[in-house]
């Protein structure tokens, strides 16, 4: 194995685009590591993104979003108040993976690009609207996070191409989001469903909201027809049915150890419901 | 396989070692500087015995390479006690509380314990918990590490 430390996005493309066997990028390696021990996937060449000036940087925009570097670790994502403020359902998604440890290493760009359909920050970026900037041999290019994982363990991205920040739009007034997942402990255990709400409101009135859901299909689902059921709505009774009826119909799990078809299907139109109410309660100020 | 040179400070020594880039922290550790105190349990980052703090920040040193050591302050339990041997608060009340058996699991403990006071001196038992959540013990039920480490926090406090 050949380990690369690159010192510019441009360097690292160079790096991939002319590497001739499996290539995998160094963030956090708390998913690299653990395929090496296995030898499920054992790299030709590892491409560490660490030593690029930036990559440790959460910046906030001109136009007030964020921009946060790929190898921020869950725990500096965590310890930014001003960004816990604008996306706690994002960071809350991110501060799910792993333990104390693994949060010292984590990035939200590995979860991503590990391609888990299970991946705990990946909903909470999907429902926030996030995109990230893939940098390859003829420049930049914005995709929307949903677009980045095909199917289990893989993504969309071309041999030579490396994201190179997660990029988060502006928060805006009266929004809340929220991500919650189900497992069968408290702590250490990979999600049977997970859900993300973000919303924004005018007074009680829901004017604004995107749903993602987690672990029920080969890759992360953006359910629009969940996010309509929410909609001029104030989250009534009614609204919570149409919600959670949104989000069973666009199940499409798997049958497993941690859980049954039925199972996730039903789950998810509960954490759907509460990921909700979360939501709400934070778009309108009554809780952080 | 060509080796990589990598200068590093162990526990305030700066230290040298030749290395596979394949190879862990955790094998540079035991296997190069004979620091064999950080503990192998699974290999994948689930039991926490290899717990080491890299530039301050609590890592499993198995789920780092040693080629990313390269210019970091890596601190383990080896350096945990004074220079003279005298115990820190958490190892001697980890004695006083019987919180370890076997032992294998409490070098990882002791380094995740000290993480954590060092952030927040006041723990809840809560905190605790969920702090300690990835360290994993086969022998005590976790009960007198808990107190241990409330009761070293209440000491390094000046509240008992
Ligand atoms: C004990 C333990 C518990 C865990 N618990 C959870 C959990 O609860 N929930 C969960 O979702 N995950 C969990 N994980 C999985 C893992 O920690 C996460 O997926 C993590 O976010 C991966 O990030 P990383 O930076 O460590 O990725 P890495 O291991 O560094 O990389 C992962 C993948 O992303 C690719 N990659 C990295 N950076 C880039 C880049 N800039 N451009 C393109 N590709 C890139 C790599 O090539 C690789 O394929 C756990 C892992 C362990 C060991
Ligand atoms: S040996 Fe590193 S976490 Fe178990
Ligand atoms: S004391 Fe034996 S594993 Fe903890």
């Amino acid at each position: 194995m050949r380990y690369h430390s690159p010192t510019s996005f441009d360097e690292a493309v160079g790096i991939a685009a002319k590497a001739q066997g499996v290539t995998r990028f160094l963030a956090g390696g708390t998913d690299v590591l653990v395929q090496m021990r296995a030898g499920a996937v054992l790299p030709d060449d590892l491409i560490d993104v660490k030593k690029i000036p930036g990559v440790r940087d959460i910046t906030r925009t001109p136009d007030g979003g964020w921009k946060i570097g790929v190898a921020v670790s869950g725990a500096e994502l965590g310890a930014h108040e001003e960004l816990c403020r604008d996306w706690p359902g994002v960071v809350e998604g991110m501060e799910l993976v792993g333990s104390t440890q693994v949060q010292g290493r984590a990035t939200l760009t590995g979860n991503l690009c590990n391609g888990s359909p299970a991946a705990d920050s990946v909903p909470g970026l999907v429902a926030a609207g996030a995109t990230v900037t893939v940098t390859g041999a003829n420049g930049t290019r914005e995709v929307a996070v949903q677009d980045i994982p095909s199917r289990p363990g893989k993504t969309s991205l071309a041999q030579g191409e490396v994201i190179s920040a997660i990029n988060l739009p502006p928060r805006g007034e009266n929004a809340g989001d929220a991500y919650l997942r189900f497992i069968p402990r408290t702590e250490m255990d990979i999600a049977v469903v997970g859900c993300a709400v973000s919303l924004r409101v005018d007074g009680h009135k829901i004017v604004e909201a995107r749903v993602a859901l987690g672990a029920v299909a080969p890759t992360v689902l953006l359910v629009s027809d969940a996010a309509d059921a929410l909609i001029g709505s104030t989250l009534d009774d009614a609204a919570l049915e149409a919600l959670a009826t949104a989000a069973r119909a666009a199940c499409k799990p798997i049958d497993d150890k941690r859980g049954t078809v039925e199972f996730r299907v039903d789950v998810a139109g509960v954490l759907a419901r509460r990921a909700a109410r979360i939501a709400y309660d934070r778009a309108k100020g009554v809780s952080k | 396989m060509s080796k990589i040179h990598v200068t590093t400070t162990v526990n305030g020594d700066e230290v040298e070692f030749l290395t596979d880039p394949r190879e862990t922290l955790l094998d540079c550790l035991r296997d190069h500087l004979d620091l064999t105190g950080s503990k192998e349990g699974c290999g994948t980052g689930d039991c926490g015995a290899c717990s080491v703090t890299v530039d301050g920040t609590l890592v499993s040193s198995c789920l780092m390479l040693g080629v990313e050591a390269e210019g970091k302050k890596i601190e383990t339990i080896e350096g945990m006690a004074g220079k003279d041997g005298e115990l820190h608060p958490l190892q001697r009340k980890f004695i006083e509380h019987a919180a370890l058996q076997c032992g294998f699991c409490t070098p990882g403990f002791l380094v995740a314990s000290k993480a954590l006071l060092e952030k927040n001196p006041d723990p809840t038992e809560t905190e605790v918990r969920y702090w300690l959540a990835g360290n994993l013990c086969r022998c005590t039920g976790y009960d007198k590490i808990v107190r241990a480490v409330m009761d070293a926090a209440a000491e390094m406090r000046g509240a008992a």
